[in-house]
């Protein structure tokens, strides 16, 4: 692949192309990663880059998840630029070293397309996959198009390298993952100013032989996780900063929430993914019918947005949260996430939370609608989460 | 006895390390580091030696180590392995140090696809025969006949010891070695030869534990020597996954010798003797054929 067809065009690429012009540009240095639908052609792209030399990078083709996750630990504690990619099962496979890069404090980056979990088999997407491991401790961004999966990617090895702190961006299966989309793809020197190569301060390093991750006493190991915490909190601080630095070469941000229409909502809807898309077209059908209806689009999943959404949320008197996953035996996990950002506010609006598409079924404007006209009609939530579509 | 590299004055582990006394696996770090030299990183998942090498902040070691999860020593060396090519950092050499429950168990997974990928690393299992860190407890390398906590003497291990050297070796690297911490300078020999070698290489270490084995520490090297004398653990070489060479004729010492030190095969009789006899010299004429195949 010439570099002149690639770098500073516009080009029309499927969502997990976007992931891969984002690790190219990134110029990764290891890459470990084992095939898994619907994520594998990012990385399938990724080793023709490799192979041609375009992104000199070692490509490490290992036998499962857990070992992709293993070597990304490896090689980013020996000092170099990581990255991996997966889905649902592999995702899960990957849970135990997934602890092990953040307790490491390894800048690795993950691409997770979300895809439902077995059995039965599902290939399609919904979020359990990601949202199962919310307390790992990885940074988490959940994206609405190619254009910013191919961003985050770019902004999620500087938010990392900044924190030392793992980062995962997330994108739904099929919808972005294999939909192509008119992509921006930036010029390799914008990518080198904003993003400049990885110089670790702390590697395996023959000449200062230090031990890592050994045995902590709990005269130590408390110390060590709150300094995880800091480190999450200063992702907050860092992504805001890293977005607008993004956008000074770019000319594209994105915010770690985004508000649509907010200022005068009475009814906020809450959505993450590619249903943002799709509540955006409804919110804007519905404003032009007068209906005081807003969104709020949660980019970033953790660090958790705090004031951001309560700043927004706060001024709603509904809010509906739509969330395409569940933990079972309690609601919605984006629900759960805004009640309790919100419950300490004196003034704080209705929560109706709704659990809809798991397994990958299509969410509709239809459905969208339905969501926005019950909540308008409804004075309180009955239940702790209503479902959508259900064919029972 | 005066061992020409066993005893030079290079040494890359510390005092105040924290293994038993008698341990086995200490010594076998001590020996291959002294192979090895400075420019070495090692990668020690779960096992004894995520404890020796000592708490956070301090570690015994001289040279840079990174702990691990119990099922990834293999591939974090991969890992650190392709982080340093690609920096030309081309003269360090990764040794992955794993116990034989993270290398014939948990481990075998990672370490079958490094050998398959054949990544320049070094893979060395110290072999105590049982997940001694978690209070002995069978594994895969646990022999017939011994008793564990999870193999009561009167339902000792009735399995057969899986032979790891020979699953390595079946992946066609181009090494892999067996030694015994009785035979310090053929372990450093091996891992010299280790480190030159143009892909992975496995060394197998029997590494006795006197605290699981029921054993006196003082005995530590005399039942490592036992162990080679009476075909238990012959001394051996695969070179490519098909040329066998043995590096030392056994004395051929009756198996019962080396039993009968041992607390953890007191309860065996002379018929479960017999048929740790017999399969130890049914392996012995097997690892013969070997040999021969390829002269």
């Amino acid at each position: 692949m010439k570099e002149s067809l690639i770098y500073g065009k516009k080009k029309v690429v499927t969502g997990n192309h976007a992931v891969s012009y984002g690790v190219l540009l990134s110029k990764a240095e290891v890459i470990a990663a084992y095939p898994i639908t619907p994520q594998t052609q990012i990385v399938e792209l990724l080793s023709e880059f490799c192979a041609s030399g375009l992104l000199k990078a070692k490509f490490i083709k290992v036998e499962s998840e857990h070992s992709a996750m293993a070597a990304c630990v490896g090689a980013a504690a020996a000092g170099c630029r990581t990255f991996t990619a997966t889905s649902a099962h592999g995702l899960a496979l990957m849970h135990e070293m997934l602890h092990w890069a953040v307790g490491g404090r390894l800048p690795i980056v993950l691409a997770n397309v979300n895809r439902a979990m077995g059995p039965g088999w599902s290939v399609w997407t919904d979020q359990n996959d990601s949202l199962s491991q919310r307390d790992v401790g990885f940074v988490q961004f959940y994206c609405e198009s190619n254009q910013e999966v191919l961003d985050t990617t770019i902004q999620a090895f500087k938010i990392a390298e900044t924190c030392l702190i793992p980062v995962m961006l997330v994108l739904d299966a099929f919808v972005l993952s294999h939909t192509s989309e008119p992509v921006d793809i930036p010029y390799q020197d914008d990518v080198n100013k904003f993003l400049p190569p990885y110089k670790p301060k702390y590697f395996l390093d023959i000449n200062d032989p230090r031990a890592f991750g050994g045995l902590t006493s709990p005269d130590h190991y408390y110390e060590i996780r709150y300094k995880i915490e800091e480190a999450h909190r200063k992702a907050l601080k860092v992504s805001e900063e890293v977005d607008n630095d993004f956008y000074q070469i770019f000319g594209r941000k994105y915010g770690l929430v985004e508000a649509y229409h907010c200022e005068d909502a009475k009814l906020i809807l809450v959505t993450s993914g590619t249903i943002t898309g799709t509540a955006r077209q409804v919110i804007d059908e519905e404003r032009s019918k007068g209906k005081r209806v807003g969104l709020l689009k949660i980019r970033l999943f953790r660090p958790s947005p705090f004031s951001q959404i309560k700043e927004i949320l706060t001024k709603a008197e509904k809010v509906a949260v739509i969330d395409r996953n569940i933990s079972f035996g309690h609601s919605g996990i984006f629900c759960q996430e805004i009640k309790s950002i919100l419950y300490n506010e004196i003034r704080r609006p209705m929560i109706f939370g709704f659990v809809i598409g798991l397994g990958g079924r299509d969410v509709i404007p239809e459905d969208i609608r339905e969501i926005i006209d019950f909540t308008y009609k409804a004075d309180y939530p009955q239940e702790m989460v209503y479902f959508r579509g259900l064919r029972i | 006895m005066r061992w020409k590299f066993a005893n030079n004055s290079e040494e890359y582990m510390d005092q105040g390390h924290l293994a038993c006394p008698g341990c086995g696996g200490a010594y076998a770090m001590r020996l291959a580091l002294k192979a090895l030299g400075k420019n070495t990183i090692v990668v020690i998942p779960a096992c004894c030696w995520s404890i020796i090498d000592g708490p956070f902040p301090l570690h015994s070691l001289k040279v840079p180590v990174y702990h691990t999860a119990f099922e990834t020593a293999a591939v974090v060396a991969s890992g650190i392995r392709a982080s340093l090519d690609i920096k030309g950092k081309t003269d360090i050499e990764v040794l992955a140090f794993a116990g034989d429950g993270g290398t014939l168990d948990i481990g075998i997974q990672a370490l079958s696809a490094a050998c398959e990928r054949n990544d320049k690393i070094i893979y060395a299992c110290y072999d105590n025969e049982a997940y001694m860190n978690t209070g002995i407890q069978r594994s895969s390398a646990t022999p017939y006949g011994a008793w564990t906590t999870t193999t009561p003497r009167e339902n000792f291990k009735k399995e057969r010891k899986k032979n790891i050297s020979e699953i390595i070796a079946a992946h066609r690297i181009p090494y892999v070695a067996t030694a015994s911490i009785g035979f310090p300078d053929d372990l450093i020999i091996k891992f010299k030869k280790a480190k030159e070698v143009k892909g992975t290489a496995f060394i197998h270490i029997f590494a006795p534990c006197p605290t699981g084995w029921r054993m006196a520490p003082e005995l530590m090297i005399t039942i490592s020597q036992l162990a080679v004398d009476c075909k238990v653990f012959p001394l051996y070489e695969v070179f490519d996954g098909v040329k066998y060479v043995i590096n030392y004729q056994p004395k051929n010492i009756p198996v019962k010798e080396y039993l009968k030190l041992q607390g953890r095969f007191s309860h065996l009789t002379e018929k479960e003797i017999e048929i740790i006899q017999r399969e130890v010299d049914y392996n012995w004429e097997i690892l013969i054929k070997k040999v021969k195949l390829y002269d």
